[in-house]
């Protein structure tokens, strides 16, 4: 896959993406063709983006073509699991020196991707461009049919220079790849008509194993899981798929748009996280293979799972009941997981609006009532202020954000790709409520927040 | 006398090296009221980031210029002149730390020629500091990249003024943390000296409280301090990797300097102070020669386990060459050395071998070691290998109070006697649990005698 402009301009403008929906006939320039602004862009870059989507795929070997920053400040950090091969979790990369990049690396990167192979194995090669070997024109494409052909292994290009914008096109260019390259390419072993893909869940933290075990019982098969704790072989077989399931993020909603356009297999957009979505989840998706048996199969597992829930969340369901939390996130996770705090009984009075599409929104302020603070932009100085006028008890917000609240001395709770608990499905629901309790009653916050005896003054 | 090896391959896996932007922003957390800027893609700031905040469990500063395709075809003058207004104006910064890196660097931006413009353009920022320093991706490593940012602040901020025979500089390099820098300025100033630290991570990047919220670093070098270096009478440059800045030093102000490869031997502690005392007038210090009879004392409880120890060590040049140092200085030898970068240093250094490589060629080299040294990327070779490991370097994301932990001066050198100790220790304990002929019997027995007392 060439990436040209044009190929570019069509994952920004991914038509089922709501980002793109006009509003009132006017276009709108929202987060996904949104240009980073210089001196305020805090964000990730298209190939960080690129790398999240794929590296998941446990048993490839992933080898980035630049210079050392891009896989030296990056290699082994993300947060997603696996249960069997840890390939994924090696870094490799071509480490570009001077000559190469007056030279060329074409060279460099063909023999890497034969040393790699030589020396690991792997499944497949995911061959990553950066901004330098983009502009100084190396040939990604081309290197990687020849050393493909040569190896005899898969090795897929992704273009993914971290100039061309933001993680969330990187995302899309990792799907591209996929669906370029690898979806479609073998056939699986046999089929069921209960058969599904799992989009867009990265297995942060394991929370996939909190959820896998819910569709086994339930007899639905999980062909492939794109891309968390994936197999490149699974990935390769998920065009016989009876349906799609986007987890919780628009990010790969270009492999599912494509995948229906190609394969016939439609899709559908869910959350795991929260009691109510994980619910909503299950029956969508019995509803959509269309088998009765298996929507009663469904209403029985709800029942009991709710029954077991409800018990286990009681005595958090007490001590977190009128917690007041600031919400500070990307995207879906806006409205699923003030779904899940609503289901804890507490009450969210912020949110961030920042990556949310229109439908987003619109589901947001249902949930957010009358009073609910909307967050357009934000940086750290505004979300404290917000904070502070919303006498909030609690951030929820993604990693990068944990200190901000700690230094002003608010509990904290981590939300985002490099945290360690898993918070999907119901197991994930008790997981979440132990740690927002955990830090909502920590004895630390009285005696941080209390003055030095010599700095008060006698009365 | 070492002989210095780069393994010839394609593809390295697993590095341990970092890229030099990486550094520069870290030289540049040091000093007080900054902001460092990348000028680069978005991904270049929020990866050096990301490792920063693991690694010291703090808020960090650091912008970008937000580089796109077209504005790196088009040059990037526009997007350095729109990142600073908008610094300016979001984050009232005192200083900036302005670094290039791979993307720009290939593209050539003449950096020199657009600062001067927005300079022109820009009257009112006049009185703002502008360092900057040039660190391609594709060249050196971080330990490179922190010491080019030093040796521009020293270029670019300190001004000549009359001598003051008690202010001394201390340029201390990226092997210290900012634990160190606390102690080393501790240490310093029982000696009545006023010291002047570039960079003064413990006042950043120590971890502390402070009462309101910065969008800049709250501490550090300040500019008034950085201003007067002119004025010092000496430079003490911690770290090999200093001594180009020491040496820019000497020749702007001729301020003379000496280099101290390392603090974390008897006698490299010994030599610091005596230095010390001999610039002061004034003798060593009661608390530094009780020190020292407890590190002396430390040095005969542990040696037990130290001696002919085999370690291995993934570090950059300055802390291998230290560690290196320290290890022999106790009895204990030098399996592999890895390092990221070349340094003058590396020929010095008393092992066979020093590697410039990766992980991977750690890995290989290192099977068999009683001890492992390097950053928590080493973790899952140590698990492979079955050999213990003490992390040091960077980053250090699995292990807490990285800000706070000191491996220098007679104190912090006894703490890493007891915590090495302590590992070597362990194995062996477990080595005689595990060598124990009857070990199975006797487990066998008292399970026996839990069944019976159900």
């Amino acid at each position: 896959m060439k990436l040209t402009q044009g190929k570019i301009n069509e994952l920004l403008s991914e038509s089922a993406c709501e980002h793109n929906h006009k509003k009132e006939g006017k276009g709108k320039n929202k987060s996904c063709t949104q240009v980073a602004q210089p001196g305020a862009a805090q964000g990730g870059c298209a190939f960080d983006g690129a790398m999240i989507a794929l590296v998941p795929i446990t048993d490839a070997a992933h080898l980035v073509h630049g210079p050392i920053a891009c896989a030296g400040n990056s290699w082994g950090s993300r947060g997603s699991l696996s249960s069997g091969p840890m390939l994924y979790k090696m870094g490799f990369t071509t480490d570009l020196n001077e000559n190469d990049v007056i030279f060329g690396g074409e060279k460099k990167l063909y023999k890497a991707i034969l040393e790699v192979k030589e020396r690991y194995n792997p499944a497949a090669v995911f061959v990553y461009s950066t901004c330098v070997t983009a502009l100084i024109g190396d040939d990604l494409d081309a290197v990687c049919q020849k050393a493909a052909e040569k190896t005899g292994v898969p090795v897929v290009p992704v273009n993914s220079p971290g100039f061309i914008g933001s993680k969330n096109l990187g995302n899309r260019v990792g799907g591209e790849s996929l669906l370029e390259y690898v979806v479609g390419t073998r056939e699986p072993e046999y089929t069921t008509p209960y058969d599904i893909n799992l989009i867009g869940e990265y297995n942060i933290a394991g929370e996939l194993w909190g959820v896998l075990p819910l569709f086994e019982k339930l007899g639905i098969r999980v062909l492939a899981q794109i891309t968390g704790d994936g197999r490149y072989q699974d990935i390769a077989c998920s065009h016989r798929a009876k349906l799609n399931v986007m987890i919780c993020s628009k990010a790969l909603i270009n492999m599912a748009r494509k995948m229906e356009e190609r394969y016939g297999i439609p899709y559908i957009e869910e959350s795991f996280y929260g009691v109510a979505d994980m619910n909503r989840c299950l029956r969508n998706i019995a509803a959509r293979l269309g088998d009765a048996d298996l929507q009663q199969r469904v209403e029985q597992l709800i029942t009991e799972e709710t029954h077991r829930l409800d018990d286990a969340l009681a005595p958090y369901r007490a001590r977190l009941k009128g917690k007041r939390v600031v919400l500070y996130t990307g995207g879906v996770k806006s409205w699923s997981i003030i779904s899940a705090a609503k289901d804890l009984g507490m009450e969210v009075c912020a949110t961030s609006t920042k990556k949310s599409t229109e439908e987003d929104k619109a589901r947001i302020r249902e949930l957010l009532g009358q009073d609910g603070i909307m967050l357009e932009k934000g940086n750290a100085q505004e979300l404290l202020r917000v904070i502070a006028q919303t006498k909030a008890d609690m951030l929820i917000a993604g990693g990068r954000n944990q200190y901000t609240a700690l230094k002003a001395k608010i509990p904290f709770l981590d939300i985002n790709q490099e945290r360690h608990h898993p918070y999907a499905g119901y197991v994930g629901m008790v997981e979440m409520a132990r740690e927002l309790e955990e830090a909502l009653y920590s004895p630390v916050w009285a005696q941080v927040r209390k003055p030095a005896p010599w700095d008060t003054e006698v009365i | 006398m070492a002989t210095i090896t780069t393994p010839r391959k394609s593809v390295a896996v697993n590095p341990l090296k970092q890229s030099q932007p990486l550094g520069a922003a870290l030289a540049f957390l040091g000093l007080k009221g900054i902001m460092p800027l990348f000028h680069g893609s978005q991904g270049c700031t929020a990866f050096a980031k990301v490792m920063l905040v693991r690694h010291f469990r703090e808020a960090i500063p650091l912008s970008t210029t937000a580089m796109t395709e077209v504005s790196t075809i088009l040059g990037g003058e526009e997007n350095v002149e729109q990142a600073i207004l908008t610094l300016v104006e979001k984050s009232k910064p005192s200083m900036i730390g302005l670094c290039t890196t791979g993307l720009t660097e290939t593209r050539g931006d003449d950096m020199t020629g657009i600062l001067q413009t927005i300079r022109k353009r820009h009257p009112e920022l006049h009185d703002l500091p502008i360092v900057f320093v040039s660190t391609p991706d594709f060249k050196g490593a971080l330990q490179d990249g922190f010491a080019a940012t030093v040796e521009s602040i020293l270029r670019e901020l300190p001004q000549p003024g009359e001598t003051r025979p008690d202010q001394i500089t201390l340029l201390i390099s990226s092997a210290f943390a900012p634990g160190d820098v606390q102690e080393i300025k501790e240490i310093v100033a029982a000696f009545g000296l006023s010291a002047i630290a570039v960079p003064d991570l413990s006042l950043s990047l120590d971890g502390h409280l402070d009462d309101s919220y910065n969008t800049v670093t709250s501490g550090g070098t300040s500019l008034a301090e950085l201003r007067e270096i002119g004025s010092s009478v000496y430079t003490l440059a911690l770290g090999e990797s200093m001594r180009n800045a020491a040496e820019a030093l000497q020749t702007r102000f001729g301020i003379p300097y000496e280099v101290f490869p390392s603090l974390n031997t008897l006698d490299a502690v010994d030599n610091f102070l005596e230095g010390l005392a001999d610039l002061s007038g004034l003798p060593v210090p009661d608390k530094y020669r009780r020190q020292r009879t407890q590190l002396q004392d430390a040095m005969l409880d542990t040696h037990f386990f130290f001696g002919r120890k085999r370690v291995s060590l993934a570090l950059e040049p300055d802390l291998l060459g230290s560690t290196v140092y320290f290890l022999q200085s106790m009895g204990a030898e030098v399996q592999a050395a890895v390092t990221t970068t070349k340094s003058p240093l590396l020929e010095r250094l008393p092992v066979e071998t020093v590697v410039i490589g990766d992980l991977e060629d750690f890995e290989q080299l290192a099977a068999g070691s009683d001890l492992l040294i390097g950053n928590s990327n080493v973790a899952a070779i140590a698990r492979r290998l079955h050999s213990p490991l003490y992390r040091l370097g960077f980053p250090i994301f699995d292990r807490l109070g990285n800000g706070q932990r000191c491996t220098v001066g007679y104190r912090g050198v006894m703490q890493l006697l007891f915590d090495l100790g302590n590992l070597f220790l362990e194995q062996e304990e477990n080595h005689v649990r595990h060598a124990y002929p009857y070990a199975e019997c006797k487990m066998q027995s008292e399970k026996f005698s839990v069944f019976q007392a159900f």
